[in-house]
């Protein structure tokens, strides 16, 4: 049973239909920047994007060999365990299927590695089927490196810490390993459906 | 795929009002009293969520601005005119007022004496609050850790804690806070 709070009433329009807001979320319309640490400016010419781990020949694309890949524009909602929703956000970017595309793998996990040390988890049936993409531009300009630029991970049905910004790379694995967050008291899955925020949600 | 729990579930807890401290125009401290807390670490923040009677709720994360003392609890919070739960926690609350809340939250950027220093503490405005949690813990904890603080405010009435503050740089040859 909750306590009500004598007073307090709805304050904020009703800006989006309930089923596009997740539980304890609130819709913004700016784009806040979170960082655990400095922004990393890694030169184009020495950027490349890798699939390592439980692959039987690592795959490795230059920024040109990436950006030559086949890539979609995608319309999402995304969603912050900070609370904030942002809706109807426009990306491009190459979805991880064609990354993963004829790869053989008994890796049922992935850690998405970036630039900087930051790293996070999740099953690798959640970035495969339309699910996930390397995102290259944000809004129809070149993804800007406080927000992740050159390219970040963009895995939009969780909560987005599960979208690693300034991505280097997926290590395929056959057993799971808790990311940055995931170790710092951070849900391990992060389903914002379910308000999986934190540990034992 | 749910993952695994590693800890018990965060559960709401009922926290109640027993001090509410003007800080700026703008910003107040609010003091609760949790009497179920596991304690914090210092730089860990809380979710608050409120209840409207219609059953329409709203959670916000707030630091925790006091070092660790038992069921004790401090939250400052910047009134933001258009917002929906700050005007609702400076306005409406007062002492006796529950509230509910879960934590702490975060494993990351916090500090223990056992750390050490030194330590250099950059804020704007209500940003201070964690690193204010740190300064607090230094001082209770009687840290010698080289401790510098650099806080950035909009105009010199609006420096939060600024009274405590000077008092911990007069009396601390290890606290600078230029």
């Amino acid at each position: 049973m909750s306590i009500i709070s004598r007073g307090f009433r709805r304050r904020r329009v009703a800006d989006a239909p309930p089923d596009r807001v997740p539980p304890g979320q609130y819709v913004i319309r700016d784009f806040p920047v979170l960082s655990a640490g400095p922004t990393p400016h890694t030169p184009l010419e020495q950027w490349d994007f890798s699939i390592v781990g439980e692959i039987d020949e690592p795959r490795r694309w230059t920024w040109e060999e990436f950006r030559a890949l086949p890539s979609q524009e995608v319309t999402r909602d995304i969603h912050c365990v900070t609370k904030w929703s942002k809706l109807d956000t426009v990306w491009q970017g190459v979805s991880v299927d064609t990354l993963l595309d004829g790869v053989d793998t008994s890796a049922e996990y992935v850690v998405q590695y970036s630039d900087g040390g930051y790293t996070t988890n999740l099953p690798l049936e959640d970035v495969t089927g339309g699910k996930a993409w390397v995102a290259f531009a944000y809004d129809g300009e070149p993804l800007h490196s406080e927000h992740g630029g050159p390219a970040r991970m963009l895995v939009p049905h969780l909560y987005f810490w599960k979208s690693a910004k300034w991505v280097r790379g997926l290590r395929l694995q056959t057993w799971d390993e808790p990311g940055f967050w995931e170790t710092n008291g951070y849900h391990n899955y992060g389903d914002p459906w379910r308000e999986q925020r934190y540990w034992g949600d | 795929m749910a993952g695994t729990a590693v800890l018990g579930r965060l559960t709401w807890q009922a926290a109640q009002v027993v001090d509410v401290v003007v800080e700026t125009r703008h910003v107040k401290t609010i003091t609760f009293n949790v009497p179920d807390w596991r304690g914090h670490r210092a730089g860990q923040h809380v979710d608050i969520r409120l209840t409207a009677e219609d059953g329409y709720q709203a959670e916000r994360s707030y630091s925790i601005a006091s070092a660790p003392d038992g069921s004790r609890l401090e939250l400052t919070v910047v009134r933001i005119d258009d917002g929906e739960v700050s005007p609702y926690l400076t306005d409406e609350l007062q002492r006796g007022d529950q509230i509910e809340l879960r934590g702490p939250i975060g494993g990351y950027f916090v500090w223990e004496p056992s750390q050490g220093g030194p330590l250099l503490l950059v804020a704007g405005g209500s940003g201070i609050a964690p690193l204010m949690a740190m300064i607090r813990l230094r001082a209770t904890a009687g840290s010698d850790a080289q401790t510098r603080l650099l806080f950035s405010s909009r105009s010199w009435d609006d420096i939060i804690y600024r009274s405590e503050l000077d008092q911990l740089n007069g009396e601390d040859s290890g606290l600078c806070t230029p």
